[in-house]
């Protein structure tokens, strides 16, 4: 199983000093964070996209490319590529050559993000978004496995005797997840293709997450991809923690009430019984992960948020020692007795990363 | 034959409240009517100023608590249902529209709705027609053609030579609204929400 972190890239005020960071520290902090992910031995770091402030990561594969220079075992993932608005064509460029780069430690996930005007600012129209990145995807999809490609779609211009360069690294194209909170044409989608199926998880109740992966799964045996056990899920989660739940707690709490995402609705006490988010002790966020499997199953990637709600990077950093030092070494030896033989302990990884880790 | 659920949304902020009252009356009219026609009927009530913060809680945050879950699946869910409102500033009272945005646009579609409304004054009574009628024509329910509007007078008078009283208002409302429900119901299970097969989504998209 692969343990990761995500990143939104949100600069946002710490409302215990008052201070912001600027766009240039929190991209700095950024790659500081991925380099930290590794030390610790964490597998993989995702990171958002966006096109409006408070959000710095608008161009993913520049931030991707730079820690894949300085990292050597890290899986460079996305979470999201906005596939309704990007070109399909230009992300089948970035991305290949972002594997050549990452000598194949590259794999990303498919979103249509959260920002209504990034679709005009575009030049695409919101109500296609379902459409959007069905077509988008079929091309991109495409785009990686045909060397030579004729296409006729709705939405953009069309293509004949294209070739999309570089070609995917060893003819291997990078794995591809979907991450979709609620819509079941996205979990369709993935299953199609035998794709993965990432749930965002963090902001919505588990009922949620429990129906959208039971329909991937059996959509994925459906397509004839495996059984519905061997369909690639991942979640997300968010945490924060320290060595006693209650410091935990004291000190999360003002960062909680007022970050954009969490404050001034639903309590801390709340907001962590309905959503994935847990404040607490190491064993309390490796006791509430393990509940996960209860009802998504056996799963392949799990990645947490810990640079949210205006934390500053020194924190940012020490919940990633104690995710690397105490939480994910139990997890992984926890979730690995529990998979049954048969279904898979990680998504597709390239070739190549796979002949490294033999070695 | 299977019993229909008829749920009353009662936005009456104060116990006892008129609204509630009215709500009440209202599906009294309607189970007695669909009694007579041998359906068997459950009724539930939603009490929006029960659910006033986790309604606000929600969009702060984006989900509903559990309770407020459980009350839009009741809503959307139903055979039927009946939605009261106090009349504030002229139009339905915030906390009534605030529940109804936060179920699905698409979730009440076809459902049999019956209307009532209670003010203080019998001057806001175009405030069925004005605001509630427009809100769920947006909904695509299918609203009963005899909506009730309660002043504070009209609990306390009989008709006039032009009107008729509130019990007969209320009857005739929860008549029609019954007859609604059960010619709905027998016409068979609506729409249910369907995966569309992927090769369909993709099909959609070819250019002819």
């Amino acid at each position: 199983m692969q343990f990761g972190i995500f990143t939104v890239g949100d600069v946002t005020t710490d409302p215990t000093t008052g201070r912001t960071p600027t766009e240039h520290e929190r991209i700095k902090n950024t790659v500081a964070i991925a380099l930290k992910a590794e030390e610790v031995g964490l597998d993989v770091f995702a990171t958002g996209e966006h096109h409006n402030p408070p959000f710095v990561p608008s161009s993913p594969t520049t931030l991707l490319g730079h820690i894949a220079a300085r990292t050597e075992n890290l899986v460079l993932s996305t979470s999201t590529t906005l596939i309704t608005t990007n070109d399909p064509v230009k992300i089948a460029e970035d991305y290949a050559t972002l594997q050549h780069l990452a000598d194949g430690r590259v794999d990303l996930m498919m979103g249509r993000g959260n920002t209504g005007p990034v679709y005009p600012w575009f030049g695409q129209d919101i109500r296609q978004g379902i459409p959007l990145a069905i077509e988008n995807y079929a091309l991109l999809h495409k785009l990686w496995r045909e060397d030579v490609v004729d296409w006729e779609g709705k939405f953009r211009t069309a293509l004949q005797g294209f070739t999309s360069t570089p070609r995917p690294l060893d003819g291997v194209p990078p794995f591809v997840w979907h991450g979709s909170i609620r819509s079941p044409e996205i979990a369709e989608q993935a299953a199609y293709y035998g794709d993965g199926f990432f749930a965002n998880h963090i902001f919505w109740p588990k009922q949620h997450t429990e129906k959208m992966v039971r329909l991937y799964r059996q959509r994925y045996a459906h397509y004839g991809h495996g059984t519905e056990e061997q369909a690639i899920v991942g979640l997300g989660g968010q945490v924060f923690m320290r060595k006693n739940s209650q410091d935990a707690v004291r000190e999360f709490r003002p960062y909680f009430d007022n970050a954009p995402v969490y404050g001034h609705g639903p309590s801390l006490e709340e907001f962590s019984s309905q959503t994935p988010l847990t404040v607490g002790s190491p064993q309390e966020v490796i006791e509430r992960t393990l509940s996960f499997r209860d009802y998504v199953g056996d799963y392949q990637r799990q990645l947490f948020l810990v640079d949210h709600a205006g934390l500053p990077l020194k924190t940012v950093l020490e919940q990633l020692d104690i995710l690397g030092e105490e939480v994910v070494p139990v997890l992984r030896k926890e979730f690995a007795n529990l998979r049954p033989a048969g279904v898979p302990a990680t998504a597709p990884l390239h070739p190549a990363v796979l002949a490294s880790k033999e070695v | 034959m299977r019993t229909l659920k008829l749920v009353a949304v009662s936005a009456g902020l104060s116990s006892p409240s008129s609204t509630r009252l009215l709500a009440d009356r209202l599906t009294q009219a309607a189970r007695y009517r669909l009694a007579e026609r041998e359906y068997a009927v459950e009724v539930e009530v939603v009490e929006l100023r029960d659910l006033a913060v986790d309604i606000a809680k929600n969009f702060v945050s984006g989900f509903p608590s559990e309770a407020l879950e459980e009350a839009i699946e009741k809503v959307t869910g139903a055979d039927g249902v009946i939605a009261v409102t106090p009349v504030f500033t002229a139009s339905y009272s915030g906390l009534f529209k605030s529940f109804f945005d936060l179920v699905d646009p698409a979730a009440l579609t076809g459902t049999p709705v019956l209307l009532g409304a209670t003010g203080g004054t019998a001057r806001h009574s175009l405030v069925l027609d004005h605001a509630l009628r427009p809100l769920f024509a947006y909904l695509r329910a299918r609203i009963s053609s005899t909506a009730v509007y309660a002043a504070s007078e009209d609990w306390g008078t009989g008709g006039d030579e032009y009107t008729e009283g509130l019990p007969h208002r209320i009857t005739r409302a929860g008549e029609e609204f019954a007859d609604l429900v059960a010619a709905t119901a027998d016409s068979g299970p609506g729409a249910e929400e369907e995966l569309v097969p992927f090769e369909k989504q993709l099909a959609d998209l070819r250019l002819d």
